[in-house]
């Protein structure tokens, strides 16, 4: 299949992963600190989501392969937090 | 390892990986099924044909009901659906096969034994009671009687059947394309199937998860769906409803694909609004996702998600209206002939208005809280799933019999077939919305005299064995058919797509040479020009015969699909009879695993038409 | 598993399985979409048994999330290796990526133990119900996971094995890494955001 962008070697990959690592570090240690109090929940998703995209981007080559397996895959990865968050908001609970 | 012995009778078939036989066995197995579901169905309609039935008691009632609707649904509609999907996807997109032939084998036997399983839980001990919808508590209680575990595993299992066939379908669509046969190019029915396979991509995997909940619940003590330990019941409704709301589309776009190409065909013109009504399609996919709640009216939602809900149910009657007129626009000013297919698709637009249009009612709250569980709803969904998506295979069938078998069906008698099915469907399901509305509940196994109900619970009776009768018309013309039918040729129809450019039966290879497509509905531009005035001429010049491709690699037949779906079987067998079931159930995950990897190891194709 | 086709219209057999392995990802999505759904709507209704904060340690399963995540940079390595046709380099990777999951399987053997002995078990609340099943169904799918990495390892010794058919390590790869992303969300929506 015709690529994008050439795949990556191993030293990117080894640099992805410290940046992974780093990402973790920091939402442990998030949750540690006190006073960040109602931002913790915020900081910790979006944290989540880049390592989510990177792992997905860089790993699973999605950033380099044929866009169809993105518009694939993104189907399912946007529509599964939209239907449950309706059904949670149904029951009170994404309000609280 | 000879040819010969693959190819001799059941061994045959057994082992096919051709999507074209694989198809024929959907197709049989959904007929047996159908059979099976009609005669619970007469059952009922015995039982209620006056007061105080005496035929039934209220559990044989109870599991006779369920059964009804577990089976009209996953073991009729869905594999009807699918074994036209099977036949004529890859042929109507030029291809030789599904992009996984052995997969889509095993989605068949997993399938089988899915049926099986759920059909086999009458002889031991009684089938499913708790209603197809299997709402919880009701479902999760009672962890003695194994009825609801045969209910939860067989769900679970045909759900498996059909992600798999799904994500082989999606994937044929997306990369087995003749050349020049692009997406917009595509006939609507393929259009449909696929939108049909990500709906079940997406809805099933809700469900399994709710099952397994289900299955827990009984059978481990969790606490998913039990008040009393603090779970709620609510959340299965949601889970159900999110995968049983995509599932009614599930059912219901197939049919609307068989009609979308049945009309163009008998009205000698191309379809209407060709791109609005596939993208209509796909809208009714996407908008099938956000009204599941309006099943869950009464349950107490609140105000926002009742009106959010409500609105969405209306919307979704916009694509679904756009179809309709585009059908009608098809129809208008064509030189109709009225065929049995046509017949059919006629009164598939017939019936799914009126059930379409009692379905919107529907959408009012307070007007469905008076509705809900009455007959009214019996009525509706019949019209739109008996009078719709039965309807649509029906026509589909007449239509492509000719292509599968090579024998045009007897017109007279499916003229007859199709008139007292018409009417038998009429008789039994109008009379329901006067049932419901004068206040008929479901699921009651009697009602007293005087109510009101006597008379048209008769006719309804009379009219389902009306549409028995117009069945056994259907089989007589089968039989007939297949004894002294007339040969069909390659294109009986006139058709339009790529299915009429090869023969009657197709060759197992489908095409000699993959087609090269140049339009919409290219077969009838192949054969047909327009003149200065507008009208169809034939075309004169036989396009010269195209060079002989290389050998031809088709994919080899294989045990090892029905080895491992037969270890499912024994299971899932296993997992109702728990602590000893265990036994079963390393038994039959070892006969899996061993045709799993027996298949991993097979090669993949054998040469053919050197 | 695949259909050979005609060299002319070359569609290429590993295009057509990463298109079905994606579609199946996606669907897998709401498979996990519905369990962690299921547990953000019981985290609270913990009844008398213990709650996340008594029984959480965050520590512990940082290591243990740690490790699945640097299971993936393996695994990646091993299907660059793959790629430029360097077997041994390969099987080592694999096998690498295999022992980080079963090492994170220990880790969730010995949380479940702890939990058990606090008093939180399947049967004792729906969160712990919801709890249990969401954490070992994507057990299960390490565990298939592991098994899929041995049986890719192994089966690169034998005759039968070719790098372009049947589970080829880039499939097995796209699984791996999948499980992978699941955990991260579960990391942070199960474990962060409830103590």
């Amino acid at each position: 299949m015709a690529q994008q962008r050439p795949h990556p070697r191993p030293r990117d990959y080894w640099v992805v992963a410290l940046i992974l690592a780093v990402i973790t570090a920091a939402e442990v240690s998030v949750t540690y600190i006190d006073f960040l109090d109602a931002a913790v929940a915020p900081m910790l998703l979006v944290m989540a989501a880049a390592k989510f995209a990177i792992v997905v981007g860089w790993f699973m080559h999605l950033r380099f392969d044929a866009p169809m397996y993105r518009r694939l895959f993104l189907i399912g990865v946007i529509a599964a937090p939209i239907l449950f968050a309706a059904v949670l908001f149904s029951f009170g609970v994404l309000i609280g | 390892m000879t040819e010969t012995a693959h190819h001799r009778g059941m061994w045959r078939w057994l082992t096919t990986t051709d999507h074209k036989k694989i198809g024929i066995l959907y197709g049989i197995t959904a007929m047996g099924f159908f059979v099976v579901g009609g005669i619970e169905a007469l059952f009922i309609r015995l039982q209620l044909a006056t007061p105080n039935g005496e035929i039934l008691s209220a559990d044989a009632y109870n599991q006779l009901f369920t059964m009804h609707a577990t089976t009209m649904v996953f073991l009729v509609v869905m594999p009807a659906a699918a074994a036209l999907t099977n036949y004529f996807l890859p042929i109507l997109i030029g291809a030789r096969d599904v992009a996984f032939p052995r997969l889509n084998a095993f989605s068949y036997w997993v399938f089988v034994a899915g049926g099986l399983f759920l059909t086999v839980s009458f002889f031991v001990g009684g089938a499913p009671d708790g209603g197809w919808f299997g709402y919880a508590p009701l479902s999760t209680q009672v962890t003695e009687v194994v009825r609801m575990d045969y209910w939860a595993l067989g769900l679970q299992v045909l759900g498996l059947a059909s992600v798999l066939s799904s994500v082989n379908f999606i994937t044929t669509v997306f990369t087995m394309r003749a050349p020049g046969m692009s997406l917009m190019r595509m006939p609507v029915f393929a259009w449909m199937a696929t939108v049909v396979s990500f709906l079940l991509l997406f809805s099933l995997p809700i469900i399994t998860i709710g099952l397994l909940q289900v299955f827990l619940d009984r059978n481990l003590g969790t606490g998913f769906y039990s008040a009393a330990s603090g779970g709620d019941p609510v959340l299965w409704q949601h889970l159900f409803w999110l995968f049983g709301h995509p599932e009614v589309y599930v059912l219901i776009l197939p049919a609307m694909g068989i009609v979308s190409e049945v009309l163009p065909t008998f009205s000698r013109k191309p379809l209407f609004g060709r791109s609005f009504v596939i993208f209509s399609g796909i809208a009714i996919g996407f908008m099938g996702f956000g009204v599941w709640a309006h099943h869950m009216f009464t349950a107490g939602l609140g105000p926002v998600a009742e009106a959010a809900f409500s609105l969405t149910t209306m919307f979704i009657a916009v694509p679904t209206g756009v179809k309709i007129f585009n059908w009608l626009g098809t129809i208008w000013g064509g030189s109709i002939r009225l065929k049995t297919p046509m017949l059919f698709s006629l009164g598939f637009i017939f019936l799914f208005v009126i059930g379409g249009l009692s379905g919107v009612t529907h959408s009012i709250v307070p007007s469905d809280a008076q509705q809900h569980d009455t007959y009214y709803v019996v009525a509706h969904f019949h019209y739109v799933l008996f009078g719709g998506a039965v309807f649509g295979i029906f026509s589909g069938l007449y239509y492509w019999w000719p292509k599968v078998t090579g024998k045009l069906l007897n017109e007279r008698i499916g003229r007859l077939h199709f008139w007292l099915m018409f009417i038998g469907m009429n008789l039994t399901f109008a009379p329901m919305h006067i049932l419901g509305l004068n206040g008929m509940p479901r699921r009651t196994y009697r009602y007293a005299e005087g109510l009101g109900l006597d008379l048209w619970n008769l006719v309804a009776t009379i009219g389902s064995f009306t549409i028995a009768a117009s069945l056994l018309v259907f089989f007589w013309n089968w039989y007939r058919t297949a004894k002294h039918g007339q040969p069909a040729g390659d294109d009986p129809w006139d058709g339009r797509t790529l299915e009429w450019s090869i023969s009657s039966p197709p060759p197992e290879h489908n095409f000699d040479v993959i087609p090269v497509v140049h339009s919409e509905d290219d077969f009838w531009h192949r054969k047909y020009t327009e003149n200065e005035a507008g009208h169809a001429v034939t075309v004169t010049a036989v396009p010269s015969a195209p060079a002989a491709e290389g050998p031809i690699h088709l994919p080899s037949p294989s045990y090892y699909p029905a080895l491992a779906s037969s270890g499912i079987f024994v299971l899932l067998l296993g997992l109702v009879y728990l602590p000893w079931g265990l036994i079963a159930v390393g038994a039959g995950a070892v006969v899996t695993m061993w045709g799993l990897f027996g298949w991993s190891m097979e090669p993949l194709t054998r040469e053919d038409h050197g | 598993m695949s259909v050979a086709l005609h060299e002319e219209h070359a569609h290429d057999p590993a295009h057509i399985r990463k298109v079905a392995m994606w579609v199946f990802l996606g669907s897998e999505c709401l498979l996990f979409g519905t369990l962690i759904s299921t547990f953000l709507l019981y985290r609270t209704r913990t009844g008398s048994g213990p709650t996340a904060a008594d029984v959480f340690d965050i520590p512990f399963t940082s290591v243990s999330s740690f490790i699945l995540l640097m299971s993936s940079l393996t695994m990646v390595l091993a299907h660059h290796s793959s790629v430029r046709k360097d077997y041994r380099q390969m099987r080592l990777w694999l096998v690498a990526t295999a022992l980080l999951g079963v090492t994170f399987l220990a880790g969730q053997v010995f949380e479940f133990t702890e939990f058990v002995h606090e008093g939180l078990t399947v049967t004792t609340s729906p969160f712990g119900s919801s709890f249990f099943v969401l954490t070992s169904f994507h057990g299960a799918h390490v565990a298939v996971g592991v098994l899929m990495l041995l049986v890719t390892a192994l089966m690169s010794f034998t005759g039968k094995w070719r790098p372009d058919a049947g589970m080829d390590v880039e499939l097995v790869g796209l699984y791996w890494h999948f499980v992978d992303i699941v955990w991260i969300v579960i990391f942070t929506v199960v474990y962060l955001l409830q103590v």
